[in-house]
Formats: structure tokens, C-alpha cells, sequence
């Protein structure tokens, strides 16, 4: 199975995912990422990497954080950016797609930021642009349905480095709905490509996909032995759609066996740190004492996914 | 017209027949095999050596397209298509627009399909009517206007009191009722196998029981009705096991396979291929295995294409917002014959599931090359390579797992009663 994010030359042209991507491109964008977090700290918060290039960041489902983050981290670049925020699904609504992409191509961008509810919406545009010549347009996947959420692994990554300097010898324990979670599924392949020995899934096997341990993770449904020991734990957001029906009985349920506490994070190693992709249900997932406490690095894991967009961008702006 | 078929491989396997063989066919049916009969005067012979010579193909499943979506294919493109690809007869679900839940539409379309003269169609009418699954059509009055069996093709049946009735009603008459084993509310949303690749993919997923706990009904209601049932496209591994086990244990029930499912497995989605997006959908590789094992033991009765013609714009979509379905009738004789050599099936047995077996569930006499017999005769090289492309299909679909690749097995003559309406 050739992988369409690389060419040729085994460059990155697209990001779609981390599954597949060789170790060296992964850690070539987290170090990449490390000077720009210090540009947001400067006077001057610019610098002239994509100077004349046209960023669309193009969603297809709304998000104001991962929007801005993109829109911020563009612009910090020099690029002009174009917010389309389309917001239905492509299908019976006129306009398909790839009509879409068409016309936005004629408009002169450079590179797509897309964000889409269907799995896979991203690839379908990379294969497209490929299929059409336009391989020097290139698509960054903002999240697209249950599949993938590459720059939000990403800094996931870049977060747990920061802190923990090195993956060989981390438990990671990623907790709460798996099946529907683009992030959980990005994480994964990020932490076993870097060599992560341990990486737990915790939750109820209704929200946990069915071949999961394909994926090299172990499967947990008791938290406190998902949690014991652990480096890393990585709390999900669960949906509000999914809090009630046949998927979990209510939000309090969930809470009361998979909720981080301070007593279930005690059980983790004392130098645990604690990450969320945002945004936080407090009291569903999360105690406010533990979101706000001291192994919390949720707002840092904001500033670090500036820098390492950034970095994707970047890396991209110089693959032709 | 006299036509001569000299020295092909004659195989007719519901005779046992393969053996190097001249078949002689006068006023549309086969006069003899072997030796000319007396007074023989050819106006055309065909030169079938080094080409095998057999009954003509039957698909137990071919979406024509109309009444309703001609803008995905019409009865002049697929009709073409199937001749093309072998096809003499061929049954067409109800699963229409509107659906085949009144003799007027199906008389119009076997009307239609006569003025064509190409292959024979058969409509399998709507078990409900307009498919919604709550009440009963009118069985006799289809079945006069020509329907040979009764389906929901892939509409939903979850009124399981309905089914019942449906079945009882249907053997009552003796009519045949065809079956996709799908449960209605597990396979909710779903549109790929629960396995490694939808996991993997973020796609939402139809677990096996969905099949499993439908055959189960299904298999129960016909002992309970004896209904005359056929069980349509089968994908699991459990699935297979169970109709083994009610064949066994004495039950008349019938299955089959879309030629898709015997070759592909849910890995070959890979990065999103909208191509492989199937109903069902593809399955694991222990489950396509279990898919050839059943066919070479004659669990499953038949080979189908399970034809679906799907424009470009359907498919050019995220794989869960695509339109499911391939084309298939050009493919169904390739694909055969593919799972013939990788499975070590002999020809006759393997061609037997796509003339004399589905000849047996349609109920009609064809899929046969017996002196008397209808001319419906397919001539192919089995050894011809060819390249599966837009251009190389004659159907309006264009779209296949398959595009792009090669595919042994070329059909050189198409003869419907006696008449050539194929030659390439």
C-alpha cells in the first residue's frame, strides 16, 4: 500500500495521518516545531516562511480552537489566510466536494487545511489533486470524521516529549470513547512509531472499536488498573450525543468509573502528566481539581499545537 | 439460422459433458452434439477451437438500472453489457424507482427488455410494498406478469412478524423468496466490516452477527413456513457455517455469492478506495476463505455479479457518503474463472455455478446444452488477457475494485436463441 502523503523522493507532501508515516518524518516536525514555540514569546510574532502563499482552512464541520489554531499559526508564517467555514456535509447540498476543491484550486491556494464529519474526506482530495496534476497543492487533515487528527497527535507528542524528554520506557493511558475519537486513533500510531512500549485504551466496550489491539494497544475497562503506573494519561472528550442512549446509560455513569479524580490519578506515577485535546466537559471526564491541578498540561498542549502546525506547514511550504 | 460451433471444448456441466465437441443449432435451440444431424447445411460456422463452449452465463443478481435511474445506466447499456460479458439470463432485483411492487412495471420492463433482444430478464418482485417492509404485495398478480421470485433485495425487514407472513404467504403459492441476511438495526450506519481496517479507519462498522442472527431467522421461518427461501450474498465465515449446517440437517434453502466477495477482503479499502465499498461489505480474509470453501463444496450454490452500476459522482465521494455497488456483468465470467485456477475448481464445476445452478434456483429450463435445449450459448477464450478499463466495459458503470487490472477470460461469441448478439 503506497502512502499518499509521501512522493517520490519519500518527502511530505500531504498530512493525512500518522499511521504510516516513517519515524524520521514524524521527529523531523517535532524538532522543527521546538524554535517556534519560542517565536509566540517574541515582540514580533512572525516570521516570512509562506510569505505570498494562500492557506484555505476549509470546514466542513465547525470548530472555533482547531480553526484558530490553524488560522494563528498560518499567519505567524506570513500566509494569507481564507477561512471557509461550509459546514454541511458536501453531499445533496449542490455542490459535491471536489466541485468545492475545484473552484478553490482556480482561486490560486496553496494548501488546504480541511476538516470534514466523513473519515477519509481528506484523502479524497489528496488522491484528487494527484489524480489532476496538482501535486504541488497540499492538504493538511484538520480532522476528518472518526479517522485521524494528525496535528492534534502531533503535538500530543511534542507535549509528552517536552515532559517526558523520551518515549522508550512511557505507559501512556489514553481513557473514554476510542471509537468515535480521530485523536485517540492518531495518538496510537504516533506513540508506537515512536517506540512506546506501553499504550492503554481504557474504557467500556461500547466505546472501544472492535479490533482495537490491532493497533498495538492494550485494552483496559477497569480505570484504576488502566491508570496504575502510568506516565501519561490522556483524558477524551466525550460528545454530548453520546452521553445518553444505547452507548452509555448518562454522563454521571461515566464519570463515576471513568472520570479522572485526584484519588483514580494518585494511582498513576507521581510525575504523571495529565492532557485533554479540549474542549473539557468538567465532570464528565475530568475533576476540575485534576483539569486545573498540578500534573495538568492542558493549556501548554494549546500553545505547543501553534508550533508544531506551524512546523507541518512549514515542512510542507518546502516540499514541491 | 443454422449455425455450426465446430470443435470448441464442449462443457455442459448439469450433463457432464466436457469433451472437444461440434454443437449444432437450428430455429434457436441445440439440434445436436457431435456429429451433424442429416441434411446439415451451416449458414455460419463458428470456429470454437482452442475456445470453450458452454451454456450460456445465468447472474442471480443484475441491477439494470430502470425504471427510475437511467441516469446511472439504461436496459440499452446494461443489456449490451450483459451479452458482452456471457450473460444469457439474468434476474433483476426490485430494488427499482419506484419498485417492482406492480405488474404494470414489470410487464413494461420485460417488455422493454424483450424489444431488445439481448439476454432473457427475469424480475424478482418486491416482497412489500414500495420495499418498506409492512405490507404484502400482490404475489399472484406479479408472479402472472412474469416475477420468478420475491425479494426485499437491500431494503430493511425488521417487522419479523411481516417476514413471517410474507413467507408463509409465498408458500403458500409455492413462490420463491430470495433473502439478504442483513439485520436492520445492527448494520445501522454501518458501511464496513467491524475489523481491523474499520478500526483502523475511523469507519463505522457491520459487525458478522448482523448476517449471522438474520440467517438465523431466516433458516427458522423457512422451517416453520416452507418457504421455498435462497439466501442472497453471503460474506461471513459464520454465515457459510450456518447454511452448511440447515443444508444438513435437511432444509431446501439455496445461497450465493457476489464474485466480488470472493476475491476481495476489507484490506483491500486501503486508504479509503470508495471501489470496494460494497453491500455487503467486504469482510475478513478468514471470511472470503470461508466464502471459496463454501463455493467449492457446494455450500453456496452460485456465483453472481451482483451488477450495480454506480456513476462517477457517486463514487467520487468519502468512502461512507459513496454510493455502494460495482459493476459486474463483464466480470462475472473473469472472476469465475480467476477463483477456478486459485482454488484448483475443475471448469465444469466452477462454470456449473453460473449456468446449471442458477438455473436450478431461478426455476427455468436454461443453463444447459441437452439436444432441445435453448440456443443460449457463450463462446469464450479462457486464456485471452484483457485490461479492466472504462473503455473495455460496455456498461454505463464504470466503477470496480477491479479497474485496472487483468483478467483472464474473454468472451468471444454470445448466442441468445439461437442468435449471435455478441462478438468480439
Amino acid at each position: 500500500m503506497t502512502n499518499p502523503q509521501l512522493n517520490e523522493r519519500g518527502e511530505l507532501t500531504h498530512l493525512l495521518t500518522l499511521e504510516g508515516l516513517p519515524e524520521e518524518v514524524i521527529r523531523r516536525i517535532l524538532d522543527t516545531a521546538v524554535p517556534f514555540v519560542s517565536i509566540a514569546e517574541r515582540d514580533v510574532k512572525k516570521v516570512p516562511l509562506l510569505r505570498g502563499k494562500a492557506v484555505f482552512n476549509l470546514f466542513f464541520e465547525s470548530s472555533t480552537r482547531t480553526r484558530t489554531t490553524f488560522e494563528i499559526a498560518a499567519k505567524r508564517l506570513s500566509a494569507d489566510v481564507i477561512n471557509l467555514n461550509i459546514g454541511v456535509s458536501s453531499t445533496s447540498k449542490g455542490e459535491t466536494l471536489l466541485d468545492t476543491i475545484d473552484n478553490l484550486v482556480a482561486m490560486n491556494a496553496d494548501m488546504f487545511v480541511v476538516r470534514h464529519a466523513q473519515s477519509g474526506a481528506p484523502h479524497l482530495i489528496a488522491q484528487h489533486l494527484s489524480r489532476t496534476d496538482r501535486r504541488h497543492i497540499h492538504v493538511i487533515n484538520a480532522g476528518d470524521g472518526r479517522h485521524a487528527h494528525p496535528t492534534q497527535g502531533l503535538l500530543d507528542l511534542f507535549t509528552i516529549r517536552h515532559y517526558k524528554k523520551d518515549f522508550r520506557g512511557l505507559t501512556v493511558a489514553i481513557v473514554g470513547d476510542l471509537l468515535h475519537s480521530r485523536v485517540a486513533r492518531s495518538l496510537i500510531h504516533g506513540l508506537t512509531t515512536l517506540g512506546t512500549p506501553e499504550v492503554r485504551a481504557i474504557g467500556p466496550q461500547t466505546l472501544l472499536p472492535a479490533a482495537l489491539e490491532s493497533l498495538g494497544v492494550r485494552v483496559f475497562h477497569d480505570m484504576a488498573s488502566g491508570v496504575r503506573g502510568a506516565d501519561v494519561v490522556v483524558m477524551l472528550r466525550l460528545q454530548s450525543e453520546r452521553m445518553k442512549g444505547s452507548l452509555l446509560p448518562s454522563a454521571g455513569e461515566f464519570f463515576k468509573h471513568y472520570g479522572l479524580t485526584a484519588e483514580k490519578l494518585a494511582l498513576a506515577k507521581p510525575d504523571a502528566i495529565v492532557m485533554h485535546p479540549g474542549p473539557m466537559n468538567r465532570g464528565v471526564e475530568i475533576e476540575s481539581a485534576v483539569a486545573d491541578g498540578e500534573h495538568s498540561v492542558i493549556l501548554p498542549q494549546v500553545t505547543f499545537g501553534i508550533a508544531v502546525r506551524m512546523a507541518v506547514m512549514s515542512i510542507l511550504a518546502g516540499t514541491s | 439460422m443454422d449455425i455450426e460451433i465446430r470443435n470448441g471444448r464442449l462443457i455442459d456441466p448439469k450433463h457432464g459433458v466436457d469433451r472437444t465437441a461440434s454443437l449444432f443449432i437450428s430455429a434457436g435451440k441445440v439440434v445436436a452434439i457431435g456429429d451433424a444431424p442429416p441434411r446439415w447445411q451451416a449458414r455460419r460456422v463458428i470456429d470454437a477451437s482452442g475456445l470453450v463452449v458452454c451454456p450460456g452465463l445465468i447472474d442471480v443478481s443484475a441491477r439494470l438500472r430502470e425504471p427510475g435511474f437511467e441516469y446511472k445506466a439504461t436496459l440499452e447499456s446494461e443489456m449490451e453489457a450483459a451479452v458482452a460479458g456471457g450473460v444469457t439470463s439474468l434476474a433483476c432485483p426490485p430494488d427499482t424507482d419506484p419498485p417492482l411492487d406492480e405488474p404494470g412495471l414489470v410487464e413494461m420492463l420485460k417488455h422493454r427488455a424483450r424489444s431488445l433482444n439481448r439476454a432473457h430478464v427475469y424480475p424478482v418482485g418486491a416482497l412489500t410494498v414500495g420495499l418498506k417492509g409492512d405490507t404484502i404485495t400482490e404475489m399472484g398478480e406479479l408472479a402472472d406478469a412474469g416475477c420468478i421470485a420475491f425479494s426485499q433485495a437491500d431494503a430493511p425487514m425488521s417487522d419479523t412478524q411481516v417476514l413471517w407472513r410474507a413467507m408463509q404467504y409465498a408458500a403458500t403459492f409455492g413462490y420463491r423468496v430470495w433473502l439478504r441476511p442483513q439485520d436492520a438495526h445492527l448494520s445501522r450506519g454501518g458501511v464496513a466490516h467491524d475489523g481491523e481496517v474499520a478500526t483502523r479507519l475511523g469507519l463505522a462498522a457491520v459487525p458478522p452477527w448482523a448476517e449471522t442472527i438474520a440467517i438465523d431467522t431466516i433458516v427458522e421461518l423457512a422451517r416453520a413456513t416452507g418457504a421455498q427461501v435462497h439466501i442472497a450474498r453471503l460474506s461471513t465465515h459464520d454465515g457459510v457455517v450456518r447454511v452448511r449446517d440447515a443444508k444438513r440437517s435437511g432444509l431446501a434453502v439455496t445461497c450465493d455469492v457476489a464474485a466480488n466477495h470472493v476475491h476481495l477482503a476489507d484490506t483491500d479499502i486501503g486508504w479509503f478506495n470508495a471501489q470496494c465499498h460494497l453491500v455487503p461489505p467486504l469482510r475478513s480474509g478468514r471470511d472470503r476463505d470461508s466464502l471459496r470453501a463454501g463455493l467449492a463444496d457446494g455450500t453456496i450454490d452460485v456465483i453472481c455479479s451482483d451488477h450495480t452500476p454506480v456513476d462517477d459522482d457517486a463514487k467520487q465521494l468519502p468512502f461512507a457518503e459513496s454510493e455502494p455497488g460495482a459493476t459486474g456483468l463483464e466480470l462475472l465470467l473473469p472472476l469465475t474463472l480467476k477463483w477456478a485456477v486459485e482454488a484448483k475448481v475443475g471448469l465444469p464445476v466452477a462454470l456449473s455455478r453460473i449456468t446449471a445452478d442458477p438455473a436450478r434456483i431461478l426455476g427455468i429450463d436454461a443453463g444447459h446444452l441437452a439436444i432441445g435445449a435453448a440456443a443460449d450459448v457463450c463462446i469464450f477464450d479462457p486464456a485471452a488477457w484483457w485490461t479492466v478499463e472504462p473503455r473495455s466495459l460496455r456498461s454505463q458503470g464504470k466503477n470496480t475494485p477491479f479497474l485496472g487490472l487483468e483478467m483472464a477470460g474473454k468472451v468471444r461469441f454470445t448466442l441468445v436463441s439461437g442468435h449471435v448478439v455478441h462478438e468480439s
